[in-house]
């Protein structure tokens, strides 16, 4: 017979509380590496290593190649802490029920463990590797994510993803602080850009999803507002995105890759936000939201290579905008 | 073989063979991990000091 114990979390109304069991010493190595959300970890490499590269520094390599690990285990730090405080959600939603601690292979103490620990050693180790700046800020982002959006904003407001979106865009801020020791224009544009991106991306998950976040009672904007007024949200904020997407041509550090990246990318996120708000119904809802969702990822992913391709790779070919501002 | 604590909670008396062999791979892990912190340390060092490293009062 094995005691169960109770999340304290304050739980949805109208779904039972989970149970875990309460004997620790279960779970797997690879039932740890899921805590750390594998996924987001090479997302948060990706655009800290992009972070580092516009700042066109001199990198020590080691350092650079420490820092960027650093920032993906905070990263996936603060994702086993988030976690830990969601393992009752996580429980009633079929996407998340069977991550490790509502499937109960993870007891919520051992992952409450591995979190802290993870969070004070990467954030103790880059600030060795790098600079205390860079520290501070990934500290900053570990507390944001596991405090304010795991613990107040994501039960509280549906604003939660756009405010806790600020989380998930300090990766560059923090990559250009590691190799420079300053935070220059360049990684608060791609701040921005992550920030303005990510809501119509949520969005457009949650719209297909809406009945799981009811479910768990977290107050999602289409479970809030309702879907028409999240769908002409999407459409504000992809027009939104189009000229901060191409904010880095304007400032002289995406060249014309980016800018044709930037351009077509942009117009892509308007024209598929588009097509969500025009399908409303059925299949052809669930295919546009799917769409959006897809396309969004592809957006971001391209628009970083760009960078990472002109500033890393040499490919770097300046656009006048002299004719454009005239 | 487990016996259950005053709170309730279960300790097991021994392991089983898929315990035992999840500690010994989450043991491994642990290993690995300190090993890379060594190293990490030890490169982090020789990186940042360079020839440095050997400018010292004895």
């Amino acid at each position: 017979m094995v005691a169960m114990t109770s999340l304290s979390n304050s739980f949805p109304a109208g779904a039972e509380p989970k149970t875990f069991p309460s004997v620790a010493g279960q779970g797997e190595v690879s039932d740890f590496f899921a805590l750390l959300k594998p996924r987001v970890m090479v997302l948060v490499i990706f655009t800290a290593l992009v972070g580092m590269v516009v700042s066109q520094v001199h990198v020590q390599p080691v350092v650079a190649t420490i820092s960027l690990l650093m920032i993906a285990v905070g990263a996936g730090a603060s994702g086993c802490l988030n976690m830990w405080w969601d393992a009752d959600i996580d429980a009633v939603m079929s996407r998340t029920a069977k991550r490790p601690i509502p499937d109960g292979r993870i007891q919520p103490g051992e992952a409450l463990a591995f979190g802290l620990v993870l969070s004070a050693g990467s954030v103790m180790i880059l600030g060795l590797a790098a600079n205390w700046l860079a520290a501070a800020l990934l500290a900053f982002t570990i507390v944001f994510y596991a405090v304010i959006y795991s613990m107040w904003l994501k039960r509280a407001t549906p604003q939660n993803i756009v405010i806790g979106g600020a989380a998930g865009a300090l990766p560059p801020i923090i990559g250009q602080a590691a190799v420079s020791g300053t935070v220059g224009i360049e990684s608060i544009v791609l701040f921005l850009i992550i920030f303005i991106w990510t809501p119509p991306h949520f969005w457009a998950l949650a719209l297909i999803k809406a009945g799981e976040y009811a479910k768990a009672g977290i107050p999602m904007m289409p479970n809030v507002a309702g879907p028409a007024s999240t769908r002409r949200q999407i459409v504000g904020y992809s027009l939104l995105l189009f000229p901060v997407g191409l904010a880095p041509v304007a400032l002289g550090f995406g060249g014309l890759l980016y800018g044709i990246t930037g351009l077509v990318g942009g117009l892509g996120m308007i024209a598929f936000s588009v097509h969500v708000m025009r399908n409303r119904e059925g299949e052809a809802e669930k295919r546009a939201a799917l769409g959006m969702f897809g396309f969004s990822i592809l957006y971001l992913f391209l628009l970083f290579s760009a960078l990472l391709a002109e500033q890393g790779l040499g490919l770097y070919r300046g656009v006048s905008l002299g004719g454009v501002l005239a | 073989m487990s016996r259950e604590t005053d709170g309730g909670d279960v300790v097991p008396k021994s392991l089983d063979a898929v315990q035992a062999e999840r500690r010994r791979k989450r043991s491994m892990a642990i290993a690995f991990v300190l090993g890379a912190l060594v190293l990490i340390f030890y490169v982090l060092t020789i990186a940042k000091l360079g020839p440095q490293i050997l400018n010292r009062p004895i």
